[in-house]
Formats: C-alpha cells, sequence, structure tokens
C-alpha cells in the first residue's frame, strides 16, 4: 500500500548556510496517528514545512500519496496535507471564522452551496459551529485553536499536521481539543514536546534530533526509554510513568 | 476594545439600518455627505432639512441618542478651529458684546460647523450599524482596489493582535523599572517600536505561510454573502434620495 506520506533522505540548509536537517526517512500509513518529537532545534518545523512544499529539500524526495512534493503539483499537494500551526493568530486572518474556514476550499475553486455545506461540516466536527460569524480576534484561545483544525479539515486532506497542537492551551481546551482530534477519522501527524499528550492521542512516535530520526516506534517504548530520552533532551513530567497511563 | 461583536465603534442591534447591506451604506453615506458639502453656505432651512433626514436614520437604528452623541465628540478640534474662524477672518466686522468679529468668518464658521456636524453623524450611524468585517466586504463591492481593501481587511484582523503585544512589551518594561520621564529614555522607546516592527514582520510571514499552505495564489477569494434583490437598493437610498433633493433645491434658489 502507497503510505500517505513517504519521506526518503530528506536533507536541508537554509540560505545561511545552517543545515536542519540531514537525510530524514519517514513513512505514515493511512489512519496512522504519529508523534514527532524532539527537542527545541531538532529541526521538526523545518521538516513539517517540507511537507507541503513551502521548503523544498536540497536532497531527497517528500511524496504524498504517491504524488511527489514539486512546484507542478503544489496546489494538490497543499490540499492533501494540512498544516495547522502553532499560532492561531497566524492561521486565522480572514474577517470572519466562516470566511477563514472557507478560504482553504475556495482556493481549490469550491463555491457556492457546496463551499458552505463544507465550512459547515468543518465546524461542526470541532464543534464551533456556534461562531462561524464571529470575527477569530473575539474568540478564546481554545476556540482559535479548534478554528485552525477546522479550516484545514475543509480541505478535506489526507495527512492533518498539528505543530504543538496542546501550546498554551489550559487543561480543559487541551482535553477538549484530544476528544476532537481522536474523533477525527484522518492521518496524523502531530510535532510536540508534550510527551503525555502523545502518549494519549499517537500509537506510535518518530524522534527527531539534530536534523536525524534516532527512535521510530510505539509511544511507550520510545517513552519508557530511559537512556534514548535522555540522550535527546527529552524528559517526562516529574512522576509520570508511560507504563502505567 | 468592544464586546463579543465587531469593533468599538459597534452597536450590536438588529433594526433596518443593521440590516442594510454594507456597500449600500456606504454608497448611501458618501452621496448623502456630498449632498450636505454642495448645499450652499447661508441656505440655513437646507441645513435643518438635512438635519431632519439624518435625525429619523438615527431613530430608525434604534441607537441611544447618549451612544451616538459621545461618538461625536471625534468632532471637537474641528468645532475649535470653527471658533477661532470668525476671530482671525478677514473683512466687514460687527460687534457681538465685547467682540468684533468678522462677518465672512462667521457665515463660514457656521457653515464649516453645520457640515461637519452632519457629515459626522453620518459617518458615526454607518459605523455604529456596520461590522468592521461587513465595512470591508463594502469596501470592495464598490469597488475598491483589491489590494486597498485586503490591506484594510489585515489592518482590521491584526490591530488588536499589535496592539496586544505592544501592551505586553509596556507591561514588561515598567516591571523591570522603566518609566519615559524625559528624552533620554527615548531610546528605549525607539528600540520597542522597532522590536514591535520586526515582530510585526515576523507574524506577517508567518500569516504568509499559512495563506500559501492552504493554496493562495495570489488572490483572495470572495467569499461574503451576495443580496441582488433591489429592495434594499431602495431602503438604502431614500435618505441621501432627499438629501440631494434639498441640496439642488438649495442651489436653485440660492
Amino acid at each position: 500500500m502507497t503510505p500517505v506520506l513517504e519521506l526518503k533522505g530528506v536533507a536541508h540548509a537554509y540560505p545561511d548556510g545552517h543545515q536542519a536537517l540531514f537525510g530524514v526517512d519517514l513513512h505514515v500509513h493511512r489512519g496512522e496517528r504519529v508523534a514527532l518529537l524532539g527537542p527545541n532545534g531538532a529541526g521538526k518545523t523545518t521538516l513539517v514545512l517540507h511537507l507541503n512544499g513551502i521548503l523544498t529539500a536540497g536532497a531527497g524526495t517528500v511524496t504524498v500519496s504517491g504524488l511527489p512534493v514539486a512546484p507542478e503539483n503544489l496546489l494538490e499537494i497543499r490540499r492533501r496535507v494540512g498544516i495547522v500551526f502553532q499560532d492561531p493568530d497566524d492561521q486565522l486572518f480572514m474577517p470572519t471564522v466562516r470566511q477563514d474556514v472557507a478560504f482553504g476550499p475556495a482556493n481549490m475553486g469550491v463555491r457556492g452551496a457546496e463551499l458552505d455545506a463544507v465550512v459547515d461540516s468543518a465546524l461542526a466536527r470541532v464543534g464551533m459551529s456556534a461562531f462561524a460569524d464571529r470575527p477569530p480576534h473575539h474568540l478564546s484561545f481554545g476556540q482559535k485553536r479548534r478554528v485552525a483544525v477546522a479550516t484545514v479539515l475543509a480541505m478535506e486532506p489526507e495527512i492533518l499536521v498539528l505543530d504543538e497542537p496542546s501550546s498554551n492551551l489550559d487543561p480543559a481546551s487541551r482535553r477538549e481539543l484530544a476528544d476532537i482530534l481522536r474523533s477525527l477519522d484522518v492521518t496524523l501527524l502531530m510535532v510536540t514536546h508534550d510527551l503525555p499528550y502523545a502518549l494519549e492521542l499517537c500509537e506510535r512516535s518518530v524522534l527527531l534530533s539534530d536534523g536525524v530520526v534516532v527512535g521510530d516506534g510505539p509511544t511507550v517504548s520510545i517513552l519508557g526509554d530511559d537512556d534514548l530520552m535522555r540522550a535527546h533532551r527529552l524528559e517526562l513530567p516529574a512522576g509520570f510513568d508511560p507504563h502505567r497511563v | 476594545m468592544g464586546g463579543a461583536h465587531g469593533h468599538s465603534l459597534h452597536f450590536h442591534g438588529h433594526s433596518v439600518v443593521h440590516r442594510l447591506p454594507a456597500h449600500l451604506k456606504l454608497v448611501a453615506l458618501v452621496v448623502y455627505v456630498i449632498a450636505v458639502v454642495a448645499t450652499p453656505a447661508g441656505q440655513w432651512w437646507a441645513f435643518g432639512l438635512h438635519a431632519v433626514v439624518l435625525v429619523g436614520v438615527m431613530a430608525a437604528t434604534r441607537i441611544p441618542a447618549g451612544y451616538i452623541g459621545r461618538r461625536m465628540l471625534i468632532e471637537v478640534p474641528f468645532v475649535v478651529f470653527a471658533l477661532i474662524m470668525p476671530f482671525v477672518a478677514q473683512g466687514p466686522r460687527v460687534q457681538v458684546g465685547p467682540f468684533s468679529l468678522s462677518e465672512a468668518g462667521l457665515l463660514a464658521a457656521a457653515t464649516l460647523l453645520l457640515k461637519g456636524t452632519l457629515g459626522v453623524g453620518a459617518s458615526v450611524v454607518f459605523a455604529a450599524t456596520t461590522e468592521a468585517a461587513d465595512i470591508v466586504t463594502g469596501l470592495r463591492r464598490v469597488g475598491l482596489p483589491r489590494q486597498l481593501v485586503e490591506i484594510i481587511a489585515f489592518m482590521v484582523r491584526y490591530l488588536d493582535v499589535v496592539t496586544g503585544q505592544l501592551i505586553r512589551m509596556k507591561v514588561a518594561r515598567a516591571s523591570r523599572g522603566f518609566s519615559a520621564r524625559s528624552v533620554r529614555q527615548w531610546p528605549v522607546l525607539g528600540s520597542t517600536a522597532g522590536a514591535l516592527f520586526i515582530r510585526s514582520y515576523e507574524r506577517g510571514e508567518r500569516v504568509h505561510l499559512a495563506m500559501l499552505s492552504r493554496g493562495y495564489s495570489g488572490a483572495m477569494p470572495d467569499l461574503a454573502p451576495v443580496s441582488t434583490s433591489t429592495g434594499p437598493w431602495v431602503a438604502a437610498l431614500v435618505a441621501p434620495a432627499v438629501s440631494v433633493v434639498i441640496a439642488v433645491t438649495a442651489l436653485v434658489l440660492r
């Protein structure tokens, strides 16, 4: 079966010469929920920006359901790979929630009643239907993040990529978002250093450190491997035992 | 910051004026202001009738008069300017109590006050009955260039975000004992402004990335609903049409 996401030897250096990725190999299959873990500066965000062609690999290839990330496929790639960025104020830029959710599908050429249906369904899936006509800057942070997820769901992506989904959320909003993410029938790649969140939502974790994949396996065994964790500056909250969740 | 609805000038309501599409209200506002400005000085009855039209529209919005009155305080600098005019203008003078005032100045001041007040009043009614998002849509509908509309839309969206950032920077500065008491502290204010600019610039880049990620290819889709019936046109243009008739009559009778 063709993986939803396939990275082969992806390397990237920024124009200033700083090299962030040194040959990353990664497969994500349909229906999987994968956590991408790693300390600050590991190259996680750089990797995410390769998935929809915002950055192009200096070496190696990225393929989404068999379609290579290349300039001629960019629009289709961006429909297939939905990225939810860390700061919802970056993601929500239209005057109202409804217009923001409609922005992606409208760029794909969806119009009229079909567009309305797509928007309504995306907002319903994150429980934000009642806020459709509000301006985004009047929502709470947790609500903004849910709308940000809806803006991407409206494009019916094959894989949903979330950059630090739990950051800055209070415990209740964090749990509500987890419930929503669990309810979605979509392949998920979640970039995070919230390790309990990764354990709660993702059966599999990939550990990225200094631009290479240093661990890939069931989340519980990655988090339970003390030596691996210590070597790559990852720490569980004090007293947290991944085997007892 | 306003409440849960719209911008700080907006007054939430469901009157006929609130429900009219923004682009029609914008056209009505511009026509009304042109009619008022075109009315010749000295035709006091015409200005009286313009005021009746405006008060009629204000009554239809069901917004409390006190609210509109407070919003109209923005006119104060013009009022001050108008009050100075009779003292400084040239020409024949009349004696009013202890003051010797210019006749031309009095006429100009009265005209400025009347036209200014009517214009500000109409603008306040427009702002109070139209959500910020709808104003942006309205500007697009009346044919303002696309780029300008988009700049205004982003400004409306990010004003609060950038203001919030500035307030946090001020609090952080003050928390380390800073207060701008003399010119020597200006460099600190300068670097605050610089940091704010850099942060906003970086945010702009991130927003652009987010737009590209959702398939943006250079043009914003027009997503606001369109009304095609003529009913709203008639409703929106009643008041400005009356004012145009008043202005034309005043011009003919002059």
